[in-house]
């Protein structure tokens, strides 16, 4: 997943939470980077035709924006079920977090055929907890 | 969440060559049930299907050289082909056999591209040889490619 996804996945889920545009401040929060290069980014994906910038308000994905944002969330969602389910590792959030700039959705889709996902994702995501709210968690990998 | 440094640690390498080793077994566990499951299927396919199942083989255990010499597991194949079997869909006909090997392929290719680029990427001293790290990607990531020209030279071919 490239940082232009990640990004894109960050202001849909800021913008889930607060039901309307998402600060600056928090989507560079999320994503732990200045405000400056979040910024920069946003602008970037204005360009591209994936959001639009409100000075004031924030930033709002548009429904291309808002299609590549829910690809890049599902990707996520098999990547952190990936690791639980598969790999068995307990920090699985973290984890998830590193890897997905590397795993891109090709292979994410193959390693979709191994593991149980439900058919409503990516809409069972759960910001807060940072995980699928219908992923069950074992006590030992709650990290 | 955070945007973070690819492939910051041994940690982290040996996470994604697990991972490359549970893509090669799936390829692995798919295309061989698909030559000895598949009815009607051509020689020449039946063929290609159980090469593509033994290269995926021959990948794996060149990964999980790497992955011992990180210190870390690896998830044994006979587990993964479960996990397959469970949600295998037996309805798939000649052409989506194809189709699905190509996809086997070129999601390998992708997969050892982006990590090789992730590799190059980091100036992070591993537990294992860089070049060999590299050479060894490189050489499957080669091998990927080629098969995904001959999955497309089968497909061409008036099937």
């Amino acid at each position: 997943m490239n940082t232009a996804d990640q990004y894109l996945k960050a202001i849909y889920l800021v913008q889930d939470r607060e039901d309307g545009p998402a600060s600056t401040g928090a989507v560079a929060e999320m994503l732990d980077v200045s405000p400056a290069s979040a910024n920069e980014m946003i602008g970037k994906l204005e360009d591209q035709g994936l959001a639009e910038h409100e000075k004031y308000e924030g930033v709002s994905l548009t429904d291309d924006g808002i299609r590549r944002a829910r690809d890049a969330l599902q990707n996520y969602c098999i990547i952190e079920r990936f690791l639980l389910e598969v790999l068995e590792v307990e920090e699985f959030r973290a984890e998830a977090r590193q890897l997905e700039s590397v795993i891109d959705e090709t292979v994410a889709e193959r390693l979709d055929t191994i593991i149980d996902r439900e058919p409503q994702c990516p809409d069972c995501f759960d910001a807060g907890e940072d995980v699928c709210a219908l992923l069950e968690v074992p006590a030992a990998a709650d990290d | 969440m955070s945007l973070t440094v690819p492939v910051g640690s041994d940690h982290q390498l040996a996470r994604l060559l697990q991972t490359g080793i549970v893509l090669e077994e799936v390829v692995e566990a798919r295309a061989a049930r698909h030559a000895r499951e598949i009815p009607g299927l051509e020689e020449d396919v039946r063929e290609m299907l159980a090469a593509a199942a033994e290269e995926s083989a021959e990948h794996r255990r060149r990964l999980e050289e790497l992955v011992d010499e990180l210190d870390a597991e690896t998830i044994p194949f006979e587990e993964i082909e479960t996990l397959v079997e469970a949600q295998y869909e037996a309805d798939e006909d000649f052409d989506g056999v194809l189709y699905d090997q190509l996809c086997n392929e070129e999601t390998a290719y992708k997969f050892y591209d982006d990590l090789i680029d992730a590799v190059e990427s980091s100036d992070v001293r591993f537990g294992v040889d860089r070049e060999r790290l590299l050479d060894a990607l490189a050489s499957i990531r080669e091998e990927e490619a080629e098969g995904v020209e001959e999955v497309t030279r089968l497909m061409e071919t008036g099937r």
